[in-house]
């Protein structure tokens, strides 16, 4: 009777029973871990969960990314309906503080692992008023720019330190060469805002007194500090790669690799790609500062945290893996696994990977601030962050002078943020 | 209706409406109808640290009104007409035309031509989306070099991320792969023409052109109507590629942002900012809304001329 | 064929032009609809530097290389991941065909009060994308235990399926003319009967392309299977390539391997089902 043959068959009934099965019964005793780096998964299955079950055989870990760009929204809609991991890898600042108003997020006062943080290094996960901490540190990137040690030497150029040496540095490869000087798209707009913006500005607004000033409110974005900094950005255009407008983050970095760009503005997590795909060696320098002997500024970001996920059924066992997680053997463990995460726990740790330590190195001898729109100033609409990049890929783009991207971005600020009304 | 089952013309219960009906009805309401209401009643809420609260009619006026969020809808409801008037001149055009090509009589390796024509639409836009980054993208060559192969290299440029020209761009991805439905639509209608309709008009000397014109045309508007409302639904519901390609901020300067790459910033939030579902959800229902207001004008205007056509 | 039959003794000069001139439009967009799959397709076979340096080559012995598939399949489960896929679609869009039929029906050939309601309802699902309700779904499968199965993909793509499904439907149960079924019901055949031995035959052309409509959008969907089964034992193809692309994603002899492995289930499934909508398509016509 039934004319819809074939829809049916089954095998594949008893298939997805046996499916269904599987799904359900998932062990109960089973840490699952949320996390946007779905870059590190065979770091975690290979090196990380082993090493962490040699000390707690008992407890089962389970690293389960979602793709960075889908992470925020997924972990919201799994956290709504209760069907999130019990580790959650935390954004830091108010992405995640908003999860722990929720009380998505358990707080984690009293955690004996804490006591190895600095609170600059704790700033980044505790309320307003400092008396909840919900993530514990995990890891900071730096910014700064790696370079092709080999076109420097075909082309006898040396690292430059001032403003002024890095753009002779990119005007001798562009005339000199065929190389891209400086590898940068503006087609995803982020790289615009953080390997740009945030990566040269400290330089000008003097790190963290720029930023706390914008906080307090008496800086303002359209001060000189920030519109010299797009000025200096709107300078890249000519150094750029042909068409660099479409070009993607993933054209960047394989730009760079193939040895077809000379610089590249970088975030320290940069490295580890690098290190996989480039056959030649590379450096790093940091952002040039305006003349010899000022004081250097670098972003030094907070950038990934690791909390506990309230409705958690495994709290205790997360516990102990969040205590192992602020071990010296897990930073060591991790900087040296994923070189260019950098370890925010007060242990002495030793990175083995040079570029990484050239990275590192630059926290003795600058002064470290993180990116200025990511405390605070992005709780409001229109929201910060998200104007960043848009007017930065503007600013690179030519379709708005630094003028424009300052008065737009601080009257965005001053239509809810109090101390800059 | 002698078929019209009623209660009250005391016939047995009709048991067999439950069992047509109940299964899809009961999978619908559950999984769909539920769900969608539950959003778009929280249109009509705020919330503040967890609490939420009736707002009625305030989270719309917000929208429209209030320039950071009023600047950015109309915007986006602006590409999203572009993006439709796009599909509606050429994707379905091309369509028709491939139909009609493919339903030529006597036609060799028509299955062939319409299995590869059609292949593009059953890819995932995780495919498109990558693969023509790749040729369109000024690093890699590809389009470049094909231009400056036909004597066009001057007219390159990086046309996915310049503002004039990123939505055109992808609007004319979105018809590489969309145009195999009109196609396929269009196609399985002139099929089913009679063939002794066409018999007689070419018994009575008209040439291909006319028999089209003025015996196929008629015959496949209905299915041209169906065509362009699907367009119209699917075009403002339109996110996945734009959101493959551009990110959820759909740049540069928002020039490719339609209502469903809107929608989802403002929902679950994008980077630094907070989704808001209750915005989200005022998002949702305007975008509920336009659909609504253009299938009824659709219906009203177009298809009502179109139904005396039909036989 | 009939056409054909009918139309051999005309053959001309004129119509030889003509049909060259079909097969060259029909061939040159077939070339614009296929050139971007090939490109992956053929880079796929190359290794990093020949990707790079020429796109457009041939693999030579100097550029040809599996590399890519190799770490491919090394490090995901590319074979589980189009099963399950193939579950998922197969089980969803069979279960919007024979339940859309049924409320298709229904809707078109009973008079009962809710009627205009119900259809209203359905018409209303297709001009509402899903997805906007995606928190109520996911809470609704954690209550009801369904989160990381498949099972939850198939009753949420049933859902999104049905509204078109019973729109193309409806307007097809119109088309059938009304003595069929009262001359059956003067034979006492019994409503079931007259559905599945009379209704579902007619309606296999419009089946056909209402599968192809429902088929699409749930073996490409990345968002269900991204909220409601995104562990690993459950991971659908989509999800699977979107993943490895994006952990991979400056590693193009991976990636393009992976995008050439999403792409062959499709077309296997595609011309299997193409042959069927066909028969569909050109058998049993409603005239």
């Amino acid at each position: 009777m039934l004319k819809v043959r074939s829809a049916l068959p089954h095998k594949t009934l008893t298939c997805l029973a046996a499916l269904m099965l599987a799904g359900t019964a998932s062990a109960s005793n089973t840490l699952y871990v949320e996390s946007w780096r779905s870059d590190d998964a065979n770091i975690w299955s290979d090196t990380i969960i082993p090493a962490f079950n040699k000390h707690y055989p008992d407890i089962k870990l389970q690293f389960a990314p979602t793709p960075p760009t889908d992470y925020n929204s997924a972990l919201q809609a799994k956290l709504q309906a209760g069907s999130a991991g019990d580790i959650i890898t935390c954004r830091p600042f108010d992405a995640s503080l908003q999860l722990f108003k929720s009380g998505y997020l358990e707080s984690l006062n009293g955690l004996e692992g804490l006591n190895d943080f600095s609170d600059v290094a704790k700033s980044a996960w505790v309320t307003d008023d400092g008396s909840e901490q919900f993530c514990l540190p995990m890891a900071s990137v730096i910014h700064g720019f790696i370079y092709n040690k080999e076109i420097f030497e075909e082309l006898n150029l040396s690292v430059p330190n001032t403003q002024k040496e890095f753009f002779d540095t990119l005007a001798t490869i562009k005339s000199e060469s065929r190389y891209t000087p400086l590898d940068m798209g503006t087609a995803d707009q982020w790289e615009a805002a953080t390997m740009g913006f945030q990566n040269i500005g400290p330089n000008f607004w003097k790190g963290e007194t720029g930023r706390k000033g914008l906080i307090d409110g008496s800086a303002k974005l359209t001060d000189q500090p920030y519109v010299d900094t797009w000025k200096e950005l709107a300078k890249w255009k000519p150094y750029l790669g042909r068409g660099f407008e479409a070009q993607k983050y993933s054209d960047s970095q394989n730009l760079f690799t193939l040895g077809r760009a000379a610089i590249y503005p970088a975030g320290s997590w940069d490295i580890q790609t690098f290190n996989n795909q480039a056959d030649f060696e590379f450096g790093a320098f940091k952002p040039p500062v305006l003349k010899e002997g000022d004081t250097c500024y670098i972003s030094d970001h907070t950038d990934i945290g690791i909390g506990i996920n309230a409705a958690s059924k495994n709290k205790e066992a997360a516990k102990i893996f969040l205590n192992w997680m602020a071990s010296a053997e897990f930073g060591a463990l991790f900087a040296n696994a994923v070189p260019g995460f950098f370890p925010l726990s007060n242990h002495t740790i030793a990175i083995k990977d040079p570029v990484a330590k050239e990275f590192i190195s630059w926290r003795s001898q600058c002064e470290s601030t993180i990116r200025n729109s990511y405390q605070i100033l992005s709780r409001g609409t229109p929201n910060l962050e998200n104007q960043l990049w848009n007017v930065s890929a503007q600013v690179i783009n030519g379709t708005m002078t630094p003028e424009e991207a300052a008065s737009e971005t601080q009257k965005g600020l001053e239509q809810w943020y109090a101390p800059q009304q | 209706m002698s078929s019209s089952i009623q209660p009250e013309e005391k016939k047995p219960f009709p048991w067999h409406l439950i069992v047509f009906l109940g299964p899809g009805l009961l999978i619908y309401v559950t999984f769909s109808v539920y769900p969608l209401l539950d959003t778009l009643i929280l249109s009509l809420y705020q919330e503040q640290s967890g609490e939420s609260y009736f707002v009625g009619l305030e989270n719309f006026v917000t929208l429209v009104t209030d320039e950071n969020w009023s600047s950015a809808f109309w915007n986006a409801l602006s590409n999203n007409f572009q993006f439709f008037a796009f599909h509606m001149l050429l994707q379905n055009p091309i369509g028709l035309i491939l139909a009609v090509l493919l339903s030529s009589p006597k036609l060799r390796l028509a299955g062939t031509y319409r299995t590869l024509i059609f292949m593009p639409t059953m890819l995932s836009v995780v495919i498109i989306g990558f693969v023509w980054q790749l040729i369109l993208s000024p690093i890699w060559g590809i389009s470049e070099e094909f231009l400056y192969n036909i004597g066009l290299g001057q007219f390159f440029d990086a046309w996915l991320g310049k503002e004039g020209s990123a939505l055109v761009t992808l609007s004319f991805i979105s018809v590489w792969q969309f145009v195999g439905i009109p196609m396929m639509l269009i196609y399985a209608t002139l099929l089913n023409i009679p063939d002794d309709i066409i018999d007689a008009s070419t018994v009575d000397g008209a040439n291909a052109f006319q028999t089209f014109l003025y015996i196929k045309l008629p015959l496949i508007l209905p299915t041209i109507a169906m065509v362009s409302i699907l367009t119209f639904v699917a075009n403002f519901n339109a996110f996945e590629l734009i959101y493959a390609v551009k990110g959820a901020l759909a740049g540069p300067n928002f020039s490719t942002d339609l209502l469903g790459t809107f929608f989802y910033r403002t929902f679950f939030g994008f980077q630094l900012q907070q989704g808001s579902s209750t915005m989200g959800a005022a998002v949702a229902t305007l975008m509920f809304l336009i659909i609504l207001v253009g299938v009824m004008l659709f219906l009203f205007f177009v298809q009502r001329r179109i139904q005396r056509f039909q036989f | 064929m009939r056409l054909t039959q009918s139309f051999l003794s005309n053959i001309s000069v004129r119509n030889v032009s003509k049909s060259t001139t079909v097969h060259a439009v029909l061939l040159a967009y077939t070339v614009i609809a296929l050139f971007p799959i090939l490109i992956v397709i053929v880079n796929s076979f190359k290794d990093r530097k020949g990707i790079f340096r020429d796109p457009l080559a041939l693999p030579t012995s100097d550029t040809f290389s599996m590399v890519g598939f190799e770490q491919v399949l090394l490090r995901s489960d590319f074979g589980l991941f189009a099963w399950n896929s193939i579950i998922v679609t197969v089980l969803a869009v069979g279960l919007v065909l024979l339940l859309g039929a049924m409320a298709a029906w229904a809707l078109t050939e009973y008079r009962f009060r809710t009627n205009l309601l119900i259809t209203f309802l359905f018409a209303m699902g297709i001009m509402i994308p899903i997805r906007l309700g995606t928190v109520s779904i996911l809470r609704l499968m954690v209550e009801l235990n369904l989160v990381n199965t498949l099972t939850s993909l198939v009753l949420v793509y049933i859902a999104q399926g049905l509204p078109l499904a019973v729109y193309i439907l409806s307007e097809f149960v119109r088309t059938i003319p009304k003595e069929l079924v009262e001359a059956a019901r003067c034979d006492a055949v019994s409503e079931y009967r007259i559905f599945f031995s009379i209704i579902l035959p007619l309606l296999k052309p419009a089946m056909a392309t209402v599968a192809v409509f429902t088929m699409i959008p749930i073996w490409n969907d990345l968002w269900f299977p991204l909220i409601l089964a995104p562990s690993e034992e459950t991971r659908t193809i989509t999800l699977g390539v979107q993943q490895f692309v994006g952990q991979y994603v400056t590693n193009w002899t991976s990636v393009l391997a992976a995008l050439t492995m999403a792409i062959v289930p499709v077309l296997i499934l595609y011309t299997i089902f193409s042959r069927q909508l066909i028969r569909g398509l050109t058998s049993g016509a409603v005239k």
